[in-house]
């Protein structure tokens, strides 16, 4: 699948603001007034910019209100509607904290518990789909939630929930592209069945139905740069995961803090960039492409 | 909505016969034709002149060599447009319901106005029957021509999808699969019509007949014999030429 930019950005960032607002949500931590803003204002920069950016890549973002209607299909509205219905009531949550000096911990509770559906529903639009093997599978959601309890509990600075998190998390990546990369050959779609013209061995596409590249190409048959594949995963397994593990397990610093979530982010990026390029969409086999 | 209906009054779609297809591309023109100039937004080219052409199809014409186990090669042309599934994952996906599939006959639409250029549909589909148009930005689909099939201003043998209209081999047949008497029922049920990719569970509207298996006589070219290979042992001058030439550089020696 094509790698979009916003698409990334968004699983990205938006994981890691949900993961926070989990953790605030919870209540490990619990600043009040001012300190409380920033760390709000920190958790809705991440969330909200990650939303902002998925709407770039929509081509008639003016109508995205709509996408919040068919929530009892579809996955991408749930997301919509969970991610909307998160913020207000963590914002409620926090609006308690920064100007009463209150907490009132149930809606905490509920914001944190939304928050983590939000995150899920984000998986799921990826999850759901049949035509993509290597996403569908429980091992996709399971790393999604990874990823924003890691770098929710990172940018939190809960040191322990955050070791015991990168390292579940890192488990959950590899067990995810285990699992993916042999799935579309455990599919049961080839050349054979989506052509119905006799065993993949026997099918070979000859000529393909245009001269230059189209949409389906650009969009589902993106090839270009998987040869680095196998580099990019260690970088992403080092940057997300090794690398933020050893710097929190040093003496505790700012700076070293600091570089445990550029380093865990700049991981993420690449994972979720792998996430795309190589999933594999079934309808390649009509081009001979798989 | 994008709830399916549980079933539709009649089930429009199409039979394709890739017994018959020669594979001319007729239809991808003639539809290409008709839903740029009719309903909804233009089938947009982009570059349409230049090196790196591209464009908005809702129906495409594939070629794919066939080896059986025994006997010759087949070629087959293979037409591949929107299948009108029954359990459209492309409907279910939609976030904004502007795709949607009529209970009336069956047909899967998207409505322009309401779609936000996504693409999810496009990739909840198996078969790559949407393409989200690069100028207009909303996702493009075969409407097996409403335009055309409830149109009475159209000539009575206009009222059927234009690709249908336009195939001059009789490939492409249209009907009414919920009447069991349809031409498009009795030709699956002749023919053995085929679902493509049924494992991905879309439950397609639309049928495809296998092609015929090719006559074979065993014998291919009647002159064959006379054109045996002269000499494989060769001796004497034969033998000295093979030789002499297989040593040549691009000679097999
Ligand atoms: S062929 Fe594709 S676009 Fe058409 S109904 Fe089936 S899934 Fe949807
Ligand atoms: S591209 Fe349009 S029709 Fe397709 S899922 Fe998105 S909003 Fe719906």
């Amino acid at each position: 699948m094509h790698p979009a930019k916003s698409v990334i950005i968004f699983t990205t960032l938006s994981g890691i603001g949900f993961g926070m607002l989990f953790f605030i949500g919870l209540g490990m931590i619990v600043p009040e007034g001012l300190m409380a803003f920033i760390w709000f204002a920190i958790a809705y920069l991440f969330s909200v910019g990650g939303l902002i950016a998925s709407t770039f890549h929509l081509k008639h973002p003016e109508r995205a209100l709509r996408a919040f209607t068919q929530w009892k299909t579809s996955w991408l509205s749930r997301e919509g509607v969970l991610s909307v219905v998160a913020l207000l009531v963590m914002a409620a949550y926090g609006a308690g904290l920064v100007f009463l000096k209150t907490r009132w911990a149930y809606v905490g509770y509920v914001g944190a518990i939304l928050s983590l559906l939000t995150v899920f529903a984000t998986s799921m639009i990826y999850a759901q789909l049949k035509t993509v093997p290597r996403w569908r599978d429980f091992s996709t959601p399971l790393m999604f939630l990874g990823y924003a309890g890691a770098g929710g509990s990172l940018m939190t600075g809960q040191v322990d929930y955050a070791l015991a998190l990168l390292a579940l998390t890192g488990l959950l990546q590899l067990l995810n592209w285990m699992r993916g990369d042999g799935a579309l050959g455990k599919s049961g779609s080839d050349i054979g069945t989506a052509t119905g013209l006799g065993t993949a061995a026997q099918v070979r596409a000859f000529e393909p139905p245009h001269t230059g590249t189209n949409y389906l190409l650009k969009e589902m048959v993106y090839v270009v740069g998987r040869k680095h594949a196998g580099r990019l995963r260690i970088l992403s397994l080092l940057m997300g995961i090794g690398l933020p593990i050893l710097l929190l397990l040093a003496p505790f610093g700012h700076m070293l803090a600091a570089l445990a979530i550029v380093s865990h982010i700049v991981g993420v990026f690449a994972s979720r960039w792998l996430f795309f390029a190589q999933a594999e969409h079934v309808v390649g086999l009509y081009y001979g492409k798989r | 909505m994008t709830q399916l209906p549980q079933s539709t009054d009649r089930k429009l779609g199409l039979v394709i016969d890739l017994d018959t297809c020669v594979g001319c591309h007729a239809c991808v023109i003639s539809c290409k034709g008709w839903n740029t100039e009719n309903y909804g937004a233009a089938l947009s080219d982009t570059d349409a002149y230049g090196p790196d052409v591209s464009g908005t199809f809702l129906n495409r014409v594939h070629s794919y060599e066939v080896k059986p186990e025994t006997g010759p090669a087949q070629l087959i042309h293979f037409p591949k447009s929107c299948l009108h599934c029954e359990d459209a994952p492309c409907v279910t996906v939609c976030p904004t319901g502007a795709s949607y599939k009529r209970t009336a006959d069956g047909i899967v639409l998207v409505n322009e106005d309401a779609c936000i250029g996504c693409g999810l549909c496009a990739w909840a589909c198996p078969y790559g029957a949407r393409e989200l148009d690069a100028t207009a930005g909303v996702m493009k689909k075969c409407t097996l021509c409403i335009d055309r099939i409830y149109n009475e201003n159209l000539p009575e043998e206009d009222q059927i999808p234009a690709c249908v209209r336009t195939c001059p081999a009789g490939a492409r047949h249209f009907g009414d699969f919920a009447d069991p008497n349809s031409n498009v029922s009795k030709l699956t049920a002749e023919r053995g019509g085929m679902d493509l990719m049924p494992e991905q569970g879309t439950r397609p509207t639309n049928k495809y007949l296998p092609p015929r298996p090719k006559d074979c006589s065993g014998e291919i070219n009647t002159l064959a014999p006379l054109l045996e290979p002269v000499a494989t042992d060769g001796k004497g001058f034969v033998g000295w030429l093979d030789k002499m030439l297989s040593a040549l550089p691009g000679g097999n020696a």
